[in-house]
């Protein structure tokens, strides 16, 4: 019997054990971290908004990264005149197939919907590392391709922070032929706090939702002690 | 099972500790759910304030926008209007606006902050209808002759002046509702708030 | 121990008596109360897997309450909204968003599911250990295998609802499984999408079995299996019979009244229970991409495929068995043979109580046949279950292919291989253990 319920509980460890293909760099941040959220926001707001929308997001909510709603007017309201507005893109989504020939995907939850089975928090280095793999190539229509994101329709939207790289024909690495404006520690700090806004505005309260796990699990214990007793104390009967 | 009846003293306590716990955490659960029927994002972001412009607002005209899904009311009072007010304080219900049905600004005379715009919730305090405007004095818009102008509410026949006081013996009960309201220049009401950028 | 056999109650004279007293003589109050609580005697040696039910049952009305509050706000449209997302994904975030305290109840709810399945499957599990089919319990067993499949459709149907990519293919391809019917098929999986792809009639009339049709069957089910258990009694981990030991007052020696004892020690279960399941809520309600599916973070877009769909775990078992039927028999393709396997092996539950011919309930004292087959069983289960969340590969197809045919030759060889087991006396008493 004993024996029996061990390798119940090593079937599904065995079974659960896989890779992905392309190798993804971690993301280093951590949405804990206020100040890079708040620059993840200011660039999410000036280099996705202008194509993406983040429309389940309203403004409102970017308060609760330490910001006021002044300041959120000042410097990250562009696409609505409402505080309590939704971050929808400018353009009208119609419109925009015309223009490049598909929508661009909403961008509220896509470090959610970029997790793997077994790997939730994968979306966060997939965003990573696929903001900091465009690469120069002639053969493509916008001009720019993607390690991570073969073929993919949008131009590298970073360019002027970045600088411009190429692939190597035979080693296939990329190599800065154009520096940007930044480094290339900037740059990936920049885009670390791009995804770090990423993540956090997939699920604004997931910092919330923990804290208030271990606060429920915490009361559960205390009514697991008493009922615990007051099972034990019920079982004395029983022989 | 055999000591019923004679439950001991720290059995009886261990049912008080867990259905105590169980209860605070019963309520605990109950938060969200309750919480959940209060209104959304959504429904505070479209009742959030409303900037208007009453620069073209005419003498006389009256406009109408919408907060919290109710019709607000901007009058731009004549002085012949503003006139009728102290000719009718008693025959109105609450002449001197002693229900708390404005904010203390709006609580004088005219029931507003500037003598001449009325800025009043379109909505009867009997039963919710939206009252409709008689303007014209006398039988005209077919108002008894003595009529000075106001509103007239098409469900159960409330009137109103034009300062939104009713008139007694009619079925609703308050004047109708200033809401909160600030300027924030000559033309421009923030209709909602009472304070400059809250 | 069926309710009606009880006296009425007869008052004390206080106020709160003569209530019950008037209930009692117009209402089995008091005889519904002892029937099913205080006066059912369950037997006293119920061990760690006895938890399940009432488990299950305490997840019941977790869904149902927390599926009552997200209706108040979700919005079944397939339209899509100003900023071209459509309205039913749009109004799973607002829940998420925008409604005061919705994340708890839409991670409670989609939680609750996952929670649902474990919790039925081991309670199924525990049947398949003790014998707990066996006559006289094998309409309880019936009952229950008809609450598995209308949970099955149940999570099914809701699956659809979030109308996000994983939501959208998977119906498009468990639906379009009824086209491999002969004759009526293409027909039948029209009338069940009511427009020629997944469609917004489709997410409506799922939403209506979702939260009317189906949860009203489920509780009368959940209703006759009670019945049905309370008439016969509870079977034991020692499989014994405690209504053959009665003592002067026709209780059963080893029977205990369920409320207090049974009460007492179900909400320490339900605690524990609660603790896992507030585990995965607070701090993995993605349960690891396995109960909120990656893929469906993006909403439906008929005109894409997602690179790979896989069901929700809980259905990859059945899953992986009809993917692994590829052979064409008497004239009817491999498709049509892969939806037989998969209803088979779901309905096959039903028929173990006339499968089964061991002398003995109990594992405890069954011999080594059955505890092999058992664990291969489970096994089996498990490597289908994994397959069935993979892409299919030929390695895949060939494991899932020879795991498929033990699991029904686990139910279907019975009949010989449970009778030919070594058995050990079962003794007259239960044991606690």
């Amino acid at each position: 019997m004993k024996k029996f319920l061990i390798t119940l509980l090593f079937a599904p460890i065995m079974a659960f054990a896989s890779g992905g293909n392309v190798h993804l760099d971690k993301w280093p941040g951590s949405v804990s971290d206020k100040a890079a959220l708040q620059n993840g926001a200011k660039l999410f707001v000036n280099y996705c908004l202008n194509c993406h929308g983040a429309s389940y997001m309203r403004y409102k909510t970017l308060t609760e990264l330490g910001l006021t709603e002044q300041q959120v007017r000042d410097n990250l309201m562009f696409t609505s005149d409402k505080i309590g507005g939704l971050m929808a893109v400018a353009a009208r989504s119609d419109e925009q197939k015309l223009w490049f020939g598909a929508t661009p995907p909403d961008l509220t939850i896509v470090a959610r919907a970029r997790g793997e089975a077994g790997n939730a928090g994968a979306g966060a280095d997939w965003l990573y590392t696929y903001l900091r793999s465009f690469y120069r190539d002639p053969n493509r229509p916008t001009g720019w391709n993607n390690v991570v994101f073969e073929n993919v329709g949008m131009p590298n939207p970073l360019w002027q922070l970045q600088g411009q790289q190429v692939r190597d024909h035979e080693s296939h690495k990329l190599e800065m032929a154009v520096p940007g404006q930044l480094s290339p520690a900037e740059f990936d700090k920049a885009v670390s706090d791009l995804v770090g806004f990423m993540v956090w505005m997939g699920e604004p309260q997931q910092e919330f939702r923990r804290t208030l796990g271990w606060f429920v699990l915490a009361f559960l214990a205390l009514l697991f002690v008493v009922s615990y007793a007051l099972k034990k104390e019920y079982w004395k009967d029983i022989h | 099972m055999s000591n019923q009846g004679k439950m001991d003293c720290g059995r009886r306590r261990l049912i008080v500790a867990t259905a105590a716990v169980g209860g605070v955490g019963a309520v605990a659960a109950l938060v969200p759910f309750v919480s959940s029927l209060l209104p959304s994002e959504r429904a505070k972001a479209a009742g959030a304030p409303v900037e208007v412009d009453i620069g073209k607002l005419d003498a006389g005209q009256m406009m109408t926008v919408e907060w919290r899904g109710k019709p607000v009311w901007v009058i731009n009072r004549t002085k012949a209007m503003l006139e009728t007010l102290p000719k009718l304080d008693d025959q109105v219900a609450d002449p001197k606006s002693e229900k708390p049905q404005q904010p203390q600004y709006a609580q004088n005379e005219h029931r507003s902050i500037k003598p001449e715009y009325m800025i009043v919730v379109g909505i009867c305090t009997h039963l919710g209808c939206s009252p409709s405007s008689k303007f014209k004095a006398g039988a005209e818009e077919g108002m008894p002759a003595n009529w000075l102008g106001g509103f007239l509410c098409p469900c159960h026949g409330s009137t109103f002046d034009f300062a939104g006081r009713v008139f007694k013996a009619k079925p609703a009960p308050t004047n109708l509702e200033v809401p909160p309201h600030v300027y924030l220049s000559d033309t421009r009401v923030l209709i909602g708030e009472d304070k400059k950028g809250a | 121990m069926a309710a009606g056999n009880f006296e009425k109650y007869k008052s004390d004279g206080s106020i709160g008596g003569n209530v019950l007293e008037w209930v009692d003589a117009r209402f089995p109050a008091t005889s519904m109360y002892k029937g099913h609580l205080s006066e059912y005697y369950a037997p006293k040696n119920f061990n760690f897997w006895y938890f399940f039910g009432s488990l299950a049952l305490l997840v019941l009305v977790i869904q149902i309450v927390t599926g009552i509050f997200l209706v108040m706000h979700y919005k079944p449209d397939a339209a899509l909204n100003a900023n071209g997302v459509p309205i039913a994904f749009a109004s799973v975030e607002y829940i998420m968003r925008d409604v005061p305290g919705g994340w708890i109840i839409r991670y409670m709810h989609s939680t609750g599911a996952s929670a649902f399945f474990i919790v039925v499957y081991l309670h199924m599990f525990r049947g398949l250990l003790y014998g707990s089919y066996r006559k006289p319990r094998e309409l309880t067993w019936l009952f229950g295998v008809g609450i598995f499949l209308v949970l099955m459709g149940e999570a099914f149907f809701g699956y659809l609802l979030p109308w996000g990519q994983m939501s959208f293919w998977g119906a498009q391809v468990i639906v379009n499984l009824f086209s491999a019917i002969p004759v009526i098929g293409p027909d039948l999986s029209i009338i069940i999408r009511g427009d020629y792809v997944v469609g917004d009639a489709t997410l409506n009339r799922f939403f209506s079995f979702h939260v009317i049709a189906f949860p009203l069957i489920l509780l009368g089910l959940v209703a006759a299996h009670l019945l049905a258990l309370h008439e016969t009694g509870s079977n034991n981990p020692d499989g014994i019979d405690i209504k053959e030991n009665k003592d002067e007052n026709g209780i059963p020696r080893d029977g205990i009244p369920f409320h207090p004892y049974y009460t007492v020690k179900d909400i320490v279960g339900v605690v524990v229970f609660l603790m896992v399941f507030s585990a995965v809520l607070f701090f993995a309600p993605e349960g690891g991409g396995y109960f909120l599916e990656t893929p469906n973070f993006y909403p439906a877009d008929p005109l894409k495929t997602p690179p790979h769909i896989a069901p929700v775990w809980y259905f990859t078992p059945f899953y992986s068995i009809l993917r692994a039927m590829v052979w064409n028999f008497f004239g009817l393709d491999a498709k049509f043979w892969g939806v037989v396997a998969m209803g088979a092996s779901v309905v096959i539950f039903a028929f173990l109580p006339w499968l089964d011919r061991s002398p003995v309930r109990s594992i405890r004292y069954r011999g080594p046949i059955y505890k092999t087959m058992l664990t291969i069983f489970v096994i089996c289960f498990f490597i289908l279950g994994y397959l069935g969340t993979l892409s299919p590969s030929p390695m895949g197809e060939l494991v899932s292919q020879v795991c498929t045919v033990f699991y029904f030759g686990f139910f279907l060889g019975m009949p010989w291989w449970s009778r030919m087991d070594k058995f050990k006396p079962v003794p007259e008493r239960v044991t606690m253990k």
